[in-house]
């Protein structure tokens, strides 16, 4: 099957691409130099291309993301699509859409890979299932290792090896594949009803501090030479003042050095939904933005990817394993609340959250995410995301790009739509710029693809990539970007065609091939034998004391994955 | 005034959701288009001239006249912005759902869900209603925000649940839960409650006439009041006033209870 994109003007930030016409060809679901004359012309005249989209960060499978569908009937019933002729399911829900409506809803942004950002171990199995459902996307789940009893005995004894033997076996049993941290000793914390305050509060039992969690995976991450780096959300979410705790979290793994043994990552620490992390003052009635102190550190140091969690003023659910935070925001804003914890790994809490533009401190928390965006010079250090759902659903991503590319955009929404916290406590008032096209592909395309580690095949239109490529009505040639920002909004919310290896997933912002399933990504690390073995042997000595399944029940078989798609990572 | 008469053919096992019996929607439609409007029928979409006869006059704003009994046909003036219905018989779940202004009359019973969400307007039910009535959506907590229910029969659990506003009459009697969650608004009820009136309520005002059986520890006994007034309207009687749920952080509810038949509740 050969197919080649005519005329149509390219963003492809990891090739120096800038809008430039070029021609795209595509063989095998591959991009490659030269197709036949026999190839599928798709005329792309006066639109733009873009590599698929990746989201680096997002919850769409799995246990919590299921208990928000579940107890939010209400939200389930704001947003309900019929299913279609064409094999199309129907689904349901605004801020948790259901798996099937959630692989469409992407793809018709143009978005072909997407990152489960929290895995609880113990329930892998169901993240796998529901990805089974969430059609035409590529993905992978990041198992939560911050809070687990394993790691923190390991990393207690000072155990990198061991803890690195442990990490390598629960990304193989889980078929995951980062090292994501949650919250570190804070979930633990709040299994005994409390909480830790800062990188060196100590979880209560195993007396382990949160610098020494975040340090020593970090060093286990580079050990396993993993793809992507560890996965940071940072201790002391969503609290005024935060920004010390989140700078100082930032300067932990500083001086380790990226060791994957595949894709580009030169990087060390991913701090995810940052915006939540960027606030200053000591109570919600002075609280500040910190933005500008947090993209000072960033823009001067060049270990650190974050992405931002852009409050995209909706109604939305809250999830998270961060179990305290939960707890929390339950009791400031009063909605319903779930709470779980997950043995000796992790925990989790959901809850509603009304992100009102008349509101003080959604007002606020929507300038700092636009900060953070704006005041960090190099669109290769940051990612968007609305850290889905939590601060608002991933299919306001259309609207976040609108909101960066257009200055009048924001302040029409200052002047209009904001209560006055979005200009009096921070920043964004005084910041002109505006996002490029380029700097777009970059947040939402190259820079996540390279610090995950598969920028081999993702996020760029090279030859060798995965023909994942996106079109999209909007020429910039004749449209005013500024002015005309819902044009904006509109091109990247249906996108006007969309290839998922090459295959045409979605046509004129409308699936098409509803049977497109995506690749599983995940991490078989080689390690040392006799250190594998003899941890194993300790954790299945644990599992008969602790546990309440079986060893053996526990590992997600490869058979169990739809697409396997293994990444190798060594540790000898 | 010029009426639209749906006699119904026959209600059959599997629901019938007619969301388009609603005189707004019917509004300027010529008896055929009325006919051809769209119902479900479980999960297929029929014309509605498939379960009902349609007969009388369009114009404007008819009146809507259900000449039968609708027992199995559900959501009868979803979201009703104006005008009148008048259903002769019972009726399924969901009538007056979501209804801004009009009003719906039922001879009949009703089952549950009556007056989920409203907004304005005014729903009367000669005959009993089920659970839920003037409830919130499944798991939502903004419920029922303005308009009148009037029950003349008795009704089942967890009426008024998260409402915000608006006002419930019930004459009959009620099972258990009346009131949960209350926000805002007035529930009055003349007969008996089973138990847990006003459980977990923040605010709104509850009157029961009748005995309630079994009362939550969760209130404050706030006195006797003789002829209260509840929003312009001066109640005879004597009544014990309660202000809870103290369960729910800084709740200002108030429950009167009559003081004939309620002693087993007074302090």
């Amino acid at each position: 099957m050969e197919k080649i994109i005519k005329n149509g003007m390219v963003y492809d930030p990891l090739n120096n691409i800038d809008g430039e016409k070029k021609d795209i060809c595509i063989k095998d679901g591959k991009i490659v130099d030269s197709v036949s004359d026999d190839a599928e012309v798709i005329d792309a005249s006066g639109k733009i291309v873009m590599p698929g989209g990746v989201d680096p960060h997002t919850h769409i499978a799995g246990a919590k993301v299921n208990v928000g569908r579940m107890y939010r009937p209400e939200d389930s019933k704001k947003d309900v699509e019929a299913c279609g002729a064409d094999g199309k399911r129907c689904g349901s829900g605004f801020s948790v859409p259901s798996t099937f409506m959630t692989g469409y809803r992407y793809a018709q942004m143009g978005y072909t890979t997407a990152m489960e950002a929290a895995m609880p171990p113990l329930l892998a199995r169901h993240t796998h299932e529901e990805f089974h459902d969430t059609p035409i996307l590529d993905h992978a789940a990041f198992p939560l290792f911050g809070n687990n009893w394993f790691v923190m005995e390991y990393l207690k004894d000072k155990d990198i090896d061991s803890c690195a033997a442990y990490a390598s076996w629960l990304l193989k049993a889980t078929k995951g594949y980062t090292i994501k941290i949650v919250n570190p000793g804070g979930t633990e914390a709040w299994g005994w009803g409390g909480n830790v305050h800062g990188i060196n509060d100590p979880t209560p039992y195993f007396d382990v501090t949160p610098a020494e969690i975040i340090k020593g995976l970090a060093e286990v991450n580079e050990k396993l030479q993993l793809p992507h780096s560890i996965h940071l959300h940072c201790n002391d979410l969503g609290h005024p003042g935060n920004y010390e705790t989140t700078l100082a979290s930032f300067d932990l793994p500083k001086g380790i050095k990226a060791n994957p043994a595949t894709g580009a990552r030169d990087t060390v620490l991913y701090a995810t939904h940052v915006q939540f992390h960027s606030y200053g003052g000591n109570s919600w009635r002075d609280v500040v933005s910190a933005a500008t102190e947090v993209t000072d550190y960033i823009n001067k140091n060049d270990h650190i990817v974050f992405d931002v969690g852009q409050v995209t003023l909706d109604e939305t659910t809250t999830m998270t394993a961060d179990g305290p935070f939960e707890f929390d925001l339950h009791t400031l804003n009063g909605l319903k609340w779930a709470n779980c914890d997950v043995e000796m790994e992790t925990g989790s809490g959901v809850v509603p959250c009304i992100y009102a533009a008349k509101a003080p401190v959604s007002a606020m928390q929507w300038a700092v995410g636009m900060e953070l965006f704006l005041l960090t010079k190099d669109a290769g250090k940051v990612c968007l995301t609305t850290d889905s759902p939590n601060a608002g659903p991933f299919t306001r991503y259309p609207r976040v790009i609108a909101w960066l590319m257009s200055n009048q955009y924001r302040n029409d929404m200052l002047d209009e739509k904001l209560h006055s916290w979005a200009h009096r406590k921070t920043s964004i008032a005084a910041i002109d710029r505006e996002y490029s096209l380029s700097e777009i592909a970059q947040i939402t395309r190259s820079t996540p693809a390279k610090v995950l580690g598969l920028s081999d095949t993702k996020g760029h239109l090279g030859v060798g990539a995965d023909a994942d490529i996106s079109i999209y009505d909007l020429n910039p040639e004749t449209t005013d970007l500024t002015k005309d920002y819902m044009a904006i909004e509109a091109a990247f919310e249906k996108a006007s065609l969309v290839l998922k290896d090459g295959e045409t997933a979605v046509m004129d912002g409308n699936v098409v091939n509803t049977a497109l399933r995506g690749r599983t990504y995940w991490v078989n690390t080689q390690v040392e034998k006799s250190l594998y073995d003899e941890v194993l042997a300790d954790v299945e000595m644990k599992f008969k004391k602790y546990y309440s399944v079986n060893f053996q029940n526990y590992p997600v078989q490869e058979e169990y994955i739809n697409k396997s798609a293994p990444i190798k990572g060594v540790m000898l | 005034m010029s009426e639209i008469i749906l006699t119904p053919k026959e209600q059959p096992t599997v629901p019938l959701e007619a969301a388009n019996i609603r005189p707004d929607v019917f509004a300027g439609k010529t008896l055929d288009e009325i006919k051809e409007l769209d119902i479900m029928y479980g999960n297929a979409i029929v014309k509605l001239g498939e379960f009902f006869e349609v007969a009388g006059e369009s114009s404007e704003l008819p009146k809507i006249t259900i000449d039968g009994d609708v027992y199995n046909t559900k959501r009868i003036g979803q979201g009703m912005t104006d005008g009148e219905i008048h259903i002769k018989g019972n009726v399924n779940k969901y009538v007056g759902l979501e209804m801004k202004g009009g009003i719906i009359t039922v001879e009949g019973d009703a089952d549950a869900w009556a007056g989920q969400d409203m907004e304005g307007g005014e729903l009367v039910i000669m005959g009993n209603a089920g659970d839920y009535v003037g409830s919130a959506y499944r798991g939502d907590w903004r419920g029922m925000s303005g308009g009148l229910i009037t029950v003349h029969g008795n009704v089942g659990n967890e009426i008024a649940e998260y409402m915000g506003g608006g006002k419930i009459v019930v004459k009959g009697n009620v099972n258990t839960m009346p009131g949960i969650h209350m926000n805002s608004g007035v529930l009055i009820i003349e007969g008996n409650v089973v138990a847990r009136t006003g459980g977990e309520m923040a605010g709104g005002t509850i009157v029961v006439k009748g005995v309630i059986e079994e009362f939550l520890p969760g209130f404050k006994y706030l006195g006797v009041e003789k002829n209260i007034e509840v929003e312009g309207e001066v109640i005879p009687g004597a009544f014990y006033k309660f202000e809870g749920d103290l369960a729910i952080k800084g709740a200002k509810g108030t429950i009167y209870a009559a003081v004939a038949g309620n002693g087993h509740i007074a302090p």
